[in-house]
């Protein structure tokens, strides 16, 4: 089989498909990924067996084939051969834990970029901005095995100028780059990025112990990366951006949502601050329980779906996060396609059996 | 009237980082061993069994239920009164019981079995407290603190402390016998630890668990019959979601292709019906089990195909049972199924990890016989379906009455 090719796609605005014709669209799209990956990966071609899913397309979109987000932390999943693959991402697990392995060929790293590009263009205006990144420049030290973070750096700073560094290697803050950058670009737009919990612990609450206020006002703020850890800590969207106003003067905040095992084609914060889906993905929510599709405004497991995943068999993913659709093709912003809200992840169930005892670090 | 027995109890280490939850202070250990299932031993459970069957705890919690009916006198009587035929024996002394965390009553079980085995004991709790742990912590305490059983209290301790190579070693260092609960990795580290010379390790390691089915017999079971086989069913394997050692991991249908796919279609929805009524699968069991499938498809090519139950059940058929199957474990409803015609083909995969076979229509006593006959290296029990958890004083194919005790031998 060849190789689907949906960089035709691009010529596309990114929101523009109405509901009926993007479920047709992407239906085709997810049957043709699914049998090109079944032809290239023999693991996913025998988990289609096992699934019940091989050989017969899918109708729906609910009925592709989708593979547990984390199996990639388990197996190495690719659909190119070892040879061709040009870099592996990897998620930004603790210490200890287990992270993923996604490995890319240039074509599939180069249609994310080109993807990514489209959509925080759609979202922040097609003109390079100086950037400013709220992490450590050490992130990006090792160019083996690209860390979410680092990936994530990397993938955005290709839409930014003279990338600049607010943190130094101890992840405190550098007042002197910041200040050399904010002379450099005094008065222009201005992008700040980074990670909702970098920039919370390490960024916000350094300038607020020290009782500064950057003169960001000119800049936008494009986060994401979760609200796991500021959940624990009681912080919301609206403390968020209220902590960020009353810190650097910012009020553009734009967060993200997206995961390195479908890096690229991600959901960005509209200005009416709903998440959108564009048209390169979609998502389906799914009861906890038994997996069945739900409608809109129902909570429930969240399934990604995008079209870029090609040298690994990324295409279909189940999550561990909890969700929901907000709506279809009605957002005030006048952008098309799905609106969603992320509530929470899935919770962690108690262990039983008889093997814990003395346990784990033995 | 001895000089010697009245010695007082030795001096014991100085003070270690833990917290005793059931008994007096360490230093205040009587370590000296008694007779297996002596007066004072079978008094103390009688009145503990007695307890707890009259607390609401016992109905909140189905297992603290089974442990307490296990320690009632009529239970242990009998097996005292064919203990006492045999020679004179006499506990080791004092026994450390590293116990697991995750079947949270078998701390009790382990406290009962070297009680009874005639040892003073001090167990390990598992740091992570469990609701069973605060009940019987609190039930032990309570009866140590009366006055009729100082003997018992005298004897046993129950203490929990963080995961510390310290404590362990101070306590290993004075122990007649540990009994060690954990998965491989925690088994050999334990080990490790120095202990005595003459000490005695009894090692509860992870082990693989299977059921067979007879395909007839479940095919001509009446509908009593079979609602009784899939709840048996349901206790070993969804209990404790499956992590249990003698849970089900494996069904083997024991019959001719035909018979064993009609009784397949009996069996499972039956169970599901069950599971519908009384089984609330943990969402997050519900991707666990999507990961246990991927991850069978890649790693098992005699795997063919598979059946889900709305999640509840997910069941591998595999086309033949594969060398190294008790690497394969599921979790919280996840099986592995095959069809056979008599007991070779599982022989030539018995691995020394398998521990349970829990049986249906089949004749227990033949297929013992078997398991002796071909020299296998596992299989311990072979019970009826129900029983897998039924945890006793022989478990894992040890006697615990005698690997925990000593004979003075009168030849």
């Amino acid at each position: 089989m060849t190789r689907p090719d949906f960089s035709g796609w691009l010529a596309r605005p990114p929101y523009g498909s109405e509901a009926q014709a993007k479920d047709a669209a992407m239906t085709a799209a997810m049957n043709e990924l699914t049998e090109w990956h079944a032809t290239q990966c023999a693991p996913y071609r025998r988990m289609l067996t096992l699934l019940g899913a091989a050989g017969h397309a899918a109708r729906t979109l609910d009925e592709v084939p989708y593979l547990p987000v984390r199996l990639f932390k388990e197996m190495d999943l690719r659909s190119v051969d070892a040879q061709a693959v040009f870099k592996t991402l990897s998620s930004s697990g603790t210490t200890g834990q287990q992270v993923s392995r996604i490995h890319l060929d240039r074509d599939n790293a180069a249609m994310q970029t080109r993807v990514l590009g489209r959509l925080v263009g759609d979202a922040l205006g097609h003109k390079r901005l100086p950037m400013l990144v709220i992490d450590s420049p050490a992130v990006l030290k090792d160019r083996q095995a690209f860390s979410a973070r680092g990936a994530g750096i990397l993938g955005f700073s290709v839409f930014g100028l003279d990338r600049s560094f607010a943190l130094d290697a101890d992840m405190r803050i550098d007042l002197p780059a910041i200040e050399a950058f904010l002379q450099r670009h005094a008065g222009r737009p201005l992008l700040v990025f980074g990670f909702t919990y970098m920039i919370w612990a390490h960024f916000l609450q350094a300038l607020r112990e020290r009782g500064l206020c950057l003169p960001l006002a000119d800049g936008v703020l494009l986060h994401g990366g979760g609200w796991k850890k500021l959940a624990a800590q009681a912080v919301d969207a609206a403390e968020f951006r209220r902590v960020v106003q009353q810190c650097t003067g910012m009020t553009r905040v734009v967060n993200y949502y997206g995961m390195v095992e479908q890096t690229g084609s991600i959901a960005i914060e509209c200005e009416q601050g709903r998440l959108h889906v564009s048209d390169f993905s979609d998502l389906i929510v799914r009861d906890p329980v038994d997996f069945h599709p739900l409608g809109v405004g129902q909570v429930g497991l969240i399934e990604t779906l995008s079209v870029l995943p090609l040298s690994y068999p990324g295409h279909a993913l189940l999550t561990e996060d909890m969700g929901r659709i907000d709506g279809i093709d009605d957002c005030p912003c006048g952008r098309r396609g799905k609106t969603f809200t992320i509530t929470g992840r899935l919770p962690k169930a108690e262990l039983r059996g008889c093997s814990d005892t003395y346990e784990r670090a033995a | 009237m001895n000089a010697l027995l009245e010695r007082p109890p030795a001096p014991a280490a100085p003070a270690l980082p833990l917290t005793v939850r059931a008994g007096g202070p360490l230093q205040t250990l009587d370590r000296r061993p008694m007779a297996p299932f002596a007066a004072p031993v079978l008094d103390f459970l009688s009145a503990l069994s007695h307890d707890l069957l009259a607390s609401p705890d016992a109905r909140r919690h189905p297992d603290i239920a089974t442990f307490a009916f296990w320690c009632r006198r009529g239970h242990l009587q009998p097996m005292a009164e064919a203990w006492a035929r045999g020679p004179a024996r006499v506990g080791r002394g004092l026994v450390l019981h590293i116990a697991p965390g995750n079947v949270p009553v078998n701390f009790a079980f382990s406290l009962a079995f070297g009680m009874l085995a005639g040892n003073a004991n001090i167990v390990r709790v598992a740091e992570v407290e469990r609701a069973q742990t605060t009940v019987l912590c609190a039930a032990l305490q309570r009866r140590f603190a009366d006055p009729r059983h100082a003997v018992v209290a005298a004897r046993n301790r129950v203490v929990q402390y963080a995961r510390d190579d310290t404590v362990t070693a101070a306590l290993s260092a004075q122990a007649a016998a540990r009994v060690l609960w954990g998965g491989d990795r925690t088994i050999a580290h334990l080990r490790s630890l120095p202990a005595p010379p003459r000490c005695v390790d009894v090692a509860f390691a992870d082990r693989y668990s299977l059921a067979m089915l007879d395909a007839r017999a479940v095919n001509e079971a009446g509908s009593q019959a079979l609602a009784d086989l899939v709840r048996g069913f349901f206790h070993d394997a969804y209990l404790q979601d499956q992590d249990a050692c003698s849970s089900p991991q494996l069904v083997v249908w024991q019959g001719e292709p035909a018979a064993c796919a009609q009784a397949r279609q009996r069996f499972w929805p039956a169970l599901d019906a069950l599971l519908e009524r009384e089984y609330a699968l943990a969402p997050i069991h519900a991707v666990d089990k999507l990961v246990q499938l991927c991850r069978a498809a890649a790693a098992l090519p005699q795997a063919q195909s598979s059946v889900r139950h709305g999640n509840r059940i997910h069941r591998v058929q595999l086309q033949s049972l594969p060398a190294g199957i008790e690497q394969h474990r599921g979790h919280a409803g996840f099986f592995f199924e095959v069809d056979t015609t008599g007991f070779e083909p599982l022989a030539g995969v018995v691995d020394a990890r398998l521990q349970t076979l829990t049986t249906f229509g089949l004749d227990r006593q033949a297929l013992a016989r078997r398991v002796v006959e071909l020299g296998l290296t596992g299989i311990d029990r072979i019970v009826p379906v129900g029983q897998a958890l039924a945890i006793g004083l022989v478990w894992d194919g040890h006697d615990l009455v005698s690997t925990l005790s000593r004979i003075v031998e009168v030849p």
